[in-house]
């Protein structure tokens, strides 16, 4: 299946990645050729089977009590934004 | 003696005898690497300080008589765990400004054990390729000739173990990002059962096929790192709480008796003869030392590179949505508004390849196609985990080649993601059914002049890792193909 260049633009929107004009042709051609090959999945045969969404079926989701646990290290992990102040992350204006 | 040939089980013994000090034997690493690394491309980052400072103190603990088996015992870190205080870059120029704040609990586990950091080694951007192409930091070279690639994504450190640039060093495995470069560079590599290992501060690709293995020159030094890394951590979530075997203790258990089967599937058109030629060869070396061989046949195992470039891409696109140039990462110049800032951050900070995965599991992910694209691939991963389930009840382990053929040159699959992506079919079952598998040396080809070595897979049940490590040295027992080092780097 032939993926449009506006299905390819879409796609790059919906996932908030720039893609140059000159970018854009290689794309719309590799993900083109990407999703012919996961076609194949069609040839299956998966009537009455179950998705399986962990590779271990037997493991359940294991929960914690609700305790911190965990010191405040904002200041370290601020350490790697471009942009803060007062312990805060700085982005551009979102309301006027 | 050259420290640099040695095994870590030798090196390990030469600390405890004193024969040599960590310091000397660091040292000796820093010096190759800083001569040797720069042409191989080995290294994102050499640590040079840390590793003098970790080798003093396992000296003072060696001289009370006092560490285990990995005390002093130089290693090289991918550069997807993180390192506290040390530059983490995922081989991305989205992360090329990230200092770690915190250690990954395989960083933290092996340096209790007492190992010295020589490094972290360069990666395909974000664990995606085959080939160790995808890199910020350039491609990385294959010891055993400078004009092919070394494999990916653990490529570096593939490389840096094969040149001896390092002793072992750590790898994740999200499709065969262990065994297919272990393969290309005549390296033991096993990667665990899913949930083996803790992902804790690994950097997340796909999070339901990622795990944590080793690259070293056998499978006695597997069995130590390996024993060295796993056991559960509160910290992850899809870890299994469950005692982790002595691998060393049980690497002696003998090959009789051992049923293994041949996966019929992986003799394809697509297997290069002369790779299928040592394989066989590999497994009637097990035959003649007692085990019972047969064929198995995983009929749904054909299907697994298209459900892998689903489920894979999938969660990547939702893993990776955490760069968003706000918080940690690469951020764009003057950005206009926050759709800006997302957009050029992770536009400008994420390489070709990132792109394309994040593309198709958006895709895949988006209102219309989930049906036909995710779910009909989770379906598909059932089939194929129960293939292999139906296998482990007529067999002990399953056997075949790890990859197609051996190393191509550098830049001749690099136009067309696809022909890339078939390098992995050997591999990519077992991280759809969380199995654990090791590659290990199983002869050589002779291509352009050179001798390029050749990788046996062994897959085995959930948590059979004891087994195929024991497997593997038992073999290794029979063979030297895994003693053989690149000539340059001997």
């Amino acid at each position: 299946m032939s993926l449009t260049r506006a299905q390819v633009e879409g796609i790059a929107h919906l996932a908030r990645l720039e893609i140059t004009e000159a970018q854009l042709p290689v794309y719309v051609d590799s993900l083109s050729r990407i999703i012919d090959l996961v076609e194949q999945l069609a040839t299956a045969d998966t009537g009455g089977v179950e998705p399986m969404a962990h590779p271990l079926a037997e493991q359940v989701q294991r929960l914690r009590a609700d305790e911190v646990t965990e010191s405040d290290r904002h200041d370290k992990y601020q350490q790697n934004a471009t942009a803060v102040a007062a312990g805060l992350y700085l982005v551009p204006k979102v309301l006027d | 003696m050259s420290l640099h040939t040695l095994t870590v089980a030798e090196l390990s013994a030469g600390l405890k005898a004193r024969r040599f000090s960590s310091l000397e034997l660091t040292l000796h690493f820093l010096g190759r690497i800083e001569k040797m690394s720069p042409a191989l491309n080995a290294f994102v980052t050499i640590t040079a300080d840390r590793a003098l400072a970790d080798a003093r103190a396992a000296d003072e603990r060696l001289a009370r008589g006092q560490g285990g088996p990995l005390t002093g015992v130089p290693i090289a870190h991918k550069d997807i765990f993180c390192t506290d205080g040390i530059l983490t870059t995922c081989a991305s120029k989205m992360l090329s400004n990230f200092v770690a704040p915190y250690d990954a609990t395989v960083v933290e586990r092996w340096k209790a054990a007492g190992t010295v950091l020589l490094g972290k080694t360069n990666m395909d951007e974000f664990a995606m390729g085959s080939s160790n192409e995808t890199s910020f930091y350039g491609p990385v070279c294959n010891p055993w000739d400078p004009n092919r690639v070394p494999g990916g994504s653990s490529g570096g450190s593939a490389a840096a173990v094969a040149g001896c640039l390092a002793p072992a060093a750590s790898g994740t495995d999200t499709g065969g990002s262990i065994r297919q470069p272990a393969a290309l560079t005549n390296l033991t590599g096993i990667k665990p059962t899913y949930g083996r290992v803790s992902r804790y501060g690994m950097i997340a690709f796909a999070s339901s096929l990622d795990q944590a293995g080793v690259l070293t020159r056998s499978a006695e030094d597997a069995a130590l790192l390996l024993g060295a890394m796993a056991g559960f951590d509160p910290r992850d979530s899809t870890s299994v709480d469950a005692p982790v075997p002595d691998y060393v203790a049980e690497l002696s258990r003998p090959l009789a008796g051992l049923r293994v089967g041949v996966i019929r599937e992986f003799f394809d058109k697509g297997l290069d003869p002369a790779v299928g030629a040592l394989v066989q060869d590999a497994i009637n070396a097990l035959r003649a030392a007692g085990a019972t061989v047969r064929d198995v046949s995983l009929p749904a195992l054909p299907l697994s590179v298209p459900t892998y470039y689903v489920v894979a891409p999938a969660e990547c696109s939702s893993n990776l949505s955490r760069f968003d140039g706000v918080r940690f990462g690469h951020r764009c110049e003057s950005p206009r508004d926050l759709l800006d800032l997302y957009k050029r951050s992770r536009g400008e900070g994420f390489g070709a390849e990132v792109k394309r995965r994040i593309m198709t599991g958006t895709y895949v992910l988006s209102a219309g196609y989930y049906d036909a694209y995710y779910l009909k691939a989770q379906k598909v991963r059932q089939l194929i985990a129960a293939d292999f389930a139906r296998a482990f009840g007529e067999v002990d382990v399953v056997i075949g080649p790890t990859s197609p053929t051996p190393a191509f040159a550098l830049g001749s699959k690099t136009s067309d993601p696809i022909t890339m992506y078939l390098n992995d079919i050997y591999t990519i079952g077992a991280n759809l059914a969380g199995l654990p598998a090791i590659s290990i040396p199983c002869g050589f080809v002779q291509q352009g002049g050179r001798d390029l070595p050749v990788g046996l897979q062994l897959v085995g049940p959930h948590f059979a890792e004891s087994l195929l490590l024991s497997v593997s040295h038992q073999y290794q027992r029979l063979t030297d193909w895994h003693k053989r080092l690149p000539t340059e780097y001997a």
